[in-house]
Formats: structure tokens, C-alpha cells, sequence
């Protein structure tokens, strides 16, 4: 039952990949989702409508569909571009890299609304404050706003990993060999499904337990000095 | 790119469209029905019945819906005594396991979304029904629960979203929904692009259909906690 067969240490392999994964999409979200924010919030219409449009077409398409539309449409596009140039040969799109793309960009968008609203929790006069001490936009940024408002971004944050560790299942469906899939080429050959997809679940809520205790943690760390709130 | 093959392959998507809307219409409304009593246990139950509720909102919150799933999809045909039962001309088909899925999963993020409004519920509200004389269950069905749907309305209103684009997996055990009918056309013409930006469109028409309509229902259900309007005297 532990050896699950003999695939046990697939599985465990497979693990990692998904950790992979999530961390990688969990990078790009966050990059995508910080500089969506700043440019929602900017006075300036050709950085905020864009930065619009991109969270709320995100939030009207299944992230399943927008998987298979960057991993099969940009395979097409990635080909005929190559053919342009004078390629001869055919690029295959790496799913790793493809999922990560996706996840990343859709959880971008979810990642702008929590930190714009994070950002916009953290009291203007504090970057006026820095202003008026000289502090150049970047300085503001990482001494000021970034720190303060962290406490405010933590549950939107934390919530946002947790659906993404869940979405991260999806590669296997493009082909990716993360645990999913190797569950279902083990069960292929044992006829065994439910032990191995039970396996996964547990993995799966594992992951998911370990990351509301660290949230939890985290949370009381960065709303020191502050009341709580019921 | 060429959107004349959509054109031509219409019906596919329709028929897709036809099984999406009825795939997350039926667990969602299944799933709300389930979920508020198992919801009031959770709150006002004793903590043996609160343990296998706790354990069924524990299990489908932290595992991907896709695994649900294939756990009762390919999973359940692993046991013998199950392709005996009388239950496995059910359980042999794909649109009953994917709905099965659905609807516990959306079950299950219900029962936490009611959950957490009934326990916002407002102590003086409690007190005056109490005061009023009220039972258990006449507190519940006249005060509690009117004012927690009110409540759970916006938390709601994103879990139907997020059925509505759960149901995509359908597509990946056999079923032709609106992802399956893109996925169809991109194999049948290899063109990507335009069998899923279809596709894609079509979600989003769905999604903002629905989020006008909650809109609207917002604010009929909660006009009285909405700011003041201002009006002008001149």
C-alpha cells in the first residue's frame, strides 16, 4: 500500500515537478500582479486600461481554456514565426513552460486586485512623507509601501496560492508529467485508480495544510503592533 | 486567422454551450441545497455531527477539482462490488461522475460560505427573536437564515463563477461542453486560435451574464446596507 504498487517514488517525483510549478507560476503571478496594480492605480489611462482589461477578461475565461489556448496557440504562433525566419525544423512548446505562463498570467490578475487593494490600504501620507525626504520612486516603493502593505496583502495572497496549488493539476492535461499524470499512467498499468489518485488527493491536501499553517504564521508576523481585527 | 470554420461547426458549439449551462445549473443548485442544511449542523450541531462535515469540507477545499474527479470517474471502476451494484449503470457514466464532482465540490465551498454568515449573524437580532419567544428552528427559518443569504450573496456570486469555469474539466473525461466542442474543432482543423478564442468568448458572455444578474440581486437584497443616496433639495 505505501509503495503504492511500485509507483510510489513516481509519484513523489511527480510531486516535485508540481512544486515546481507552483512556485514558478506563483514568481510570475506575483510579478505580473505588482506591476498590474501599480498600473491600475496610475493616472495614467494607457497603463490603467489595459491593466483593467487584463483582470477582467482573466476572470470571464476558464483557466483550462487558457491553457490550451497558450499552449496550442502559442505553439502555432512560435511555428509560423520560426518558418519566417527561415526554420526549417518544428518547436515543440515545453508544457512546463507553458503552464507556468498561464497559471502565472491568470493568477496575475487575481494577484492585481489584492495588491491594489493593499496598496491602496496603506496611508497616502506615508509616501508623501517619503517624497518630501528625497526618496526616489523605487525607495518609496521597497521602503515604504512594500512593507506596509504586506499585512494588508497577506490573506488575498494566501488565498490566491491556495486555488493556485489546485489549478496547478491542469498541466497534466497539456502534458506535462507532474503527479497527475504519472497517477494516470500508473493506474493504467496497476488498474488500481483510486489508490493512486487517493495518493494525490492526500499530497494535494498536504500541500494545501502545510501552506494555511505557514499563512497562518505569517499573518500574525506581519500584523505585529497592530490590533486585531474580529 | 479564419473564422468561417466556426461558422460551419456551430451546432457543436451549441450543443456545448446547452451542456455547460445545465452542467453548472444543476450543481450549483443541488450543491446550495445540500449545503445549507449541512451548513446549519456545522454550526449548531454537536461535535460528532460536526466532525464528518468538517472532514467533507476539509477534503474537497484542499484537493483540485480535477482529482475529485477522476477519483469517482476512473477511480470508483477500480472495485469490484462497485461494477456489481446496481448504482454502476450511473457511475459508468461520465456526465453523472463530472456532475457528482461538481456539485460536492461546490457543496462543500457553500457549506463554508454559509457557514461563515451565519455566524456574522448580528447578536441582537438573535436576542430579539429570542425575546420574541421564538423556537429554534422559526429563529432560523424566520431571522438567521433570511439575513445570511443576504450575507453570503457576494461570496456566492464568485463560487458560481468559479462552477461555471469548473465545468471545463468536464471536457477531459469524454463530455462535449463548451471546451470539449473547441477541443473537437482544434483537432479536427488544427487551428487553435479560433476554436478556442471561440470557446473563450463564449465563457466570458456566460460569466458576465451572470455577474449582471447577481448585480441586480445584490441590489435588491441588500439595497438597506448600501450608502445612502443623495438626493438634492432646491
Amino acid at each position: 500500500m505505501f509503495t503504492l504498487y511500485g509507483y510510489g517514488h513516481t509519484i513523489l517525483a511527480g510531486a516535485v515537478l508540481t512544486l515546481e510549478v507552483c512556485f514558478a507560476s506563483l514568481a510570475a503571478a506575483v510579478l505580473l500582479g505588482m506591476l498590474g496594480a501599480l498600473a491600475k492605480l496610475s493616472p495614467q489611462p494607457f497603463l490603467s486600461l489595459p491593466a483593467k482589461l487584463y483582470t477582467t477578461v482573466v476572470r470571464g475565461i476558464p483557466d483550462l481554456v487558457l491553457m490550451l489556448i497558450v499552449f496550442y496557440g502559442g505553439q502555432m504562433a512560435v511555428n509560423s514565426i520560426a518558418e519566417k525566419v527561415g526554420y526549417e525544423g518544428y518547436i515543440d512548446i515545453n508544457p512546463f513552460i507553458a503552464g507556468v505562463l498561464t497559471i502565472g498570467f491568470i493568477f496575475g490578475a487575481y494577484m492585481t486586485e489584492t495588491f491594489r487593494g493593499a496598496i491602496l490600504a496603506v496611508n497616502p501620507g506615508q509616501m508623501e512623507a517619503g517624497r518630501a525626504y528625497g526618496m526616489t520612486g523605487l525607495q518609496i516603493f521597497s521602503r515604504i509601501l512594500l512593507p506596509q502593505m504586506m499585512r494588508h496583502a497577506l490573506p488575498g495572497f494566501g488565498n490566491n496560492w491556495l486555488v493556485l496549488t489546485k489549478t496547478t493539476a491542469l498541466v497534466s492535461i497539456i502534458g506535462l508529467n507532474d503527479m497527475v499524470q504519472r497517477a494516470a499512467l500508473a493506474s493504467g498499468a496497476t488498474h488500481k485508480p483510486f489508490v493512486l489518485y487517493g495518493a494525490v488527493a492526500i499530497n494535494y491536501l498536504l500541500l494545501t495544510s502545510a501552506s494555511i499553517i505557514l499563512l497562518k504564521y505569517l499573518e500574525k508576523r506581519y500584523s505585529a503592533g497592530f490590533s486585531r481585527e474580529l | 486567422m479564419d473564422f468561417s470554420i466556426i461558422q460551419e461547426s456551430w451546432p457543436i458549439y451549441l450543443d456545448g454551450l446547452i451542456t455547460t449551462v445545465w452542467l453548472t445549473v444543476a450543481a450549483l443548485v443541488i450543491g446550495l441545497l445540500l449545503a445549507v442544511p449541512l451548513a446549519v449542523i456545522r454550526v449548531h450541531g454537536g461535535a460528532l455531527a460536526q466532525a464528518p462535515i468538517r472532514a467533507f469540507v476539509y477534503f474537497f477545499r484542499g484537493t483540485p477539482l480535477l482529482i475529485q474527479m477522476f477519483l469517482i470517474y476512473y477511480g470508483l471502476g477500480q472495485f469490484e462490488w462497485m461494477q456489481q451494484s446496481v448504482l454502476w449503470s450511473l457511475f459508468s457514466e461520465a456526465w453523472f461522475c463530472a456532475l457528482l464532482a461538481f456539485t460536492l465540490n461546490t457543496c462543500a465551498y457553500t457549506v463554508e460560505i454559509i457557514r461563515g454568515a451565519i455566524v456574522a449573524t448580528s447578536h441582537g437580532e438573535i436576542e430579539a427573536a429570542r425575546a420574541c419567544g421564538m423556537s429554534r428552528m422559526l429563529m432560523l427559518r424566520r431571522i438567521i437564515l433570511p439575513s445570511a443569504f443576504r450575507r453570503a450573496l457576494p461570496a456566492y456570486s464568485n463560487e458560481i463563477i468559479f462552477m461555471l469555469h469548473g465545468t471545463a474539466l468536464a471536457s477531459t473525461v469524454t463530455i462535449v461542453d463548451i471546451t470539449g466542442a473547441a477541443r473537437i474543432i482544434q483537432s479536427r482543423y488544427y487551428s487553435p486560435w479560433e476554436a478556442f478564442l471561440t470557446a473563450a468568448l463564449l465563457y466570458m458572455c456566460l460569466t458576465f451574464t451572470i455577474v449582471f444578474f447577481v448585480r441586480r440581486l445584490e441590489k435588491h437584497w441588500q439595497g438597506h446596507l448600501l450608502p445612502e443616496r443623495v438626493t438634492d433639495f432646491e
